[in-house]
């Protein structure tokens, strides 16, 4: 048991596992209660351990400023303030809102998922499937597999949709890296528009009636859900799998984290603001389509575009159109459509891409409107 | 001999469930016949909705994640 699996992981994400030391919890256990107790123990103490860290941050960061050889008050120095103020907020956050979800997913499986929405009606169905899709593991490797795997075992489409819209969407990457940057109201409104966006493209899919434009092979194929046992998992095992994870997302996503903490950086420094706010502002009607358009193609981890997020914000863009950019490049992307198209007819993938596209576009504008 | 499938269309997880399977079954000493299901259809076929998925002698055990490693010695010894 006390093996783990980890020579199969990245080992970059060890240094940063702050939630809760598995070196602690590693050693010999003495039966399962008494393993339980340590890795509580050992996550409790982690926790303490980051809280303390963070809030050590701000005074760090401001005394490494004071040693830079820049003058604080230059593009340089405005940049390079940014970059050492994130990078280790965002490193710490990311860690934490990682340990925490792999946590609550370990409750939820993608086959458990596909039972409770299977024969489900449209609209409740759309809606149970946008909020699953932020619990359910997931991975972008295994989307055709899942789509596969819910289609065929008689999920409606619109619903599978749905799931498919909202679980790249919103994650918890996305949400902790909001709260903890721009706030928790941005972070609230992303995941109401998120959510409104996965259930009504999921419904209109649904009511298109597109099942006929799915590959043949995939229309055709019927299959039997599997039953498997529930997974007999200790809540030392589901601590455990946070820590995993922690490891092998921040392992993955830091490199894309870094990038966009600089794109930020650079924004943030060398931009000014009233040229940014002239050209993209409230004012010009086309900046969110355009920030849609730029959006999509673009493929970034949520930990890459959160950072310039925060800098946009910071120039004073308006939300709605920052919300659209940073919506259109986790939702859909190149990478994904390719992807897709091994199950999806490629009028089926354009009615899908166009679908949540403009349903962005709406959210953006619908924004930028009210407030 | 033990027939063991790994279902998934080479995602990195795929590659290290088989080969944790694999190092496993040398472990225990057990002699296994170890395939890879890459196709998508083939992979749906067994009824599972997230991979990597593990099939023993015909039948599903795993499907989502890496496995443990006490899971895949009950598979191998059972």
């Amino acid at each position: 048991m006390g093996a783990l699996s980890s020579q199969s992981r990245p080992a970059a994400g060890d240094r940063l596992s702050g939630g809760g030391g598995p070196g602690l919890a590693r050693g010999p256990s003495g039966g399962l209660n008494g393993r339980n107790a340590l890795w509580v123990i050992a996550t409790l103490a982690g926790l303490v351990v980051w809280f303390a860290l963070y809030r050590q941050l701000e005074p760090l960061s401001y005394a490494l400023i004071a040693l830079l050889p820049v003058d604080a008050r230059s593009n340089a120095g405005e940049a390079l303030r940014f970059f050492i103020f994130d990078a280790p907020k965002v490193l710490m956050l990311l860690t934490l809102v990682v340990f925490g979800m792999s946590f609550v997913r370990s409750y939820f499986s993608a086959e458990r998922t596909r039972a409770m929405l299977s024969g489900r009606s449209e609209g409740v169905g759309n809606i149970l499937a946008a909020m699953l899709g932020i619990f359910t593991p997931f991975c972008s490797c295994s989307a055709v597999s899942l789509f596969i795997g819910f289609v065929s075992a008689g999920v409606p489409l619109g619903v599978t949709f749905s799931f498919l819209v909202a679980a790249p969407m919103i994650n918890e990457v996305a949400l902790g890296l909001l709260v903890g940057l721009v706030g928790w109201k941005v972070a609230a409104l992303y995941l109401g528009f998120g959510l409104t966006l996965a259930i009504l493209s999921g419904f209109v899919i649904g009511k298109l009636k597109l099942e006929g434009w799915l590959e043949p092979w995939v229309r055709d194929l019927r299959t039997t859900p599997v039953n498997l046992p529930p997974e007999d998992l200790t809540l030392a095992d589901r601590l455990q799998a946070g820590v995993e994870g922690v490891k092998e997302i921040v392992g993955r996503v830091w490199i894309w984290m870094i990038v966009g903490i600089a794109a930020g950086a650079f924004i943030h420094g060398y931009i000014p603001a009233d040229a940014i706010a002239a050209l993209m502002g409230r004012d010009t009607w086309w900046a969110t389509p355009v920030a849609v358009l730029v959006g999509v193609p673009m493929y970034s981890n949520a930990a890459g575009v959160i950072p310039i997020v925060e800098a946009l914000i910071g120039k004073g863009l308006p939300l709605g159109t920052v919300l659209a950019f940073m919506m259109s490049v986790i939702a859909l992307s190149l990478p994904e459509a390719i992807i897709l198209r091994k199950v999806l007819s490629l009028r089926l993938l354009g009615v899908f891409f166009a679908i949540v596209a403009l349903g962005v576009l709406a959210i953006g504008y619908l924004f930028n409107a009210l407030f | 001999m033990k027939n063991v499938k790994v279902l998934g269309s080479g995602c990195k997880r795929c590659i290290a469930t088989g080969d944790m399977i694999r190092q496993e079954a040398e472990r225990l000493g057990v002699p296994i016949e170890l395939e890879k299901i890459t196709d998508y259809a083939e992979i749906a076929t067994y009824g599972i909705a997230a991979t990597p998925g593990v099939v023993v002698d015909g039948k599903v055990v795993h499907a989502g994640g890496l496995p443990k490693q006490d899971s895949i010695a009950g598979w191998l010894q059972g």
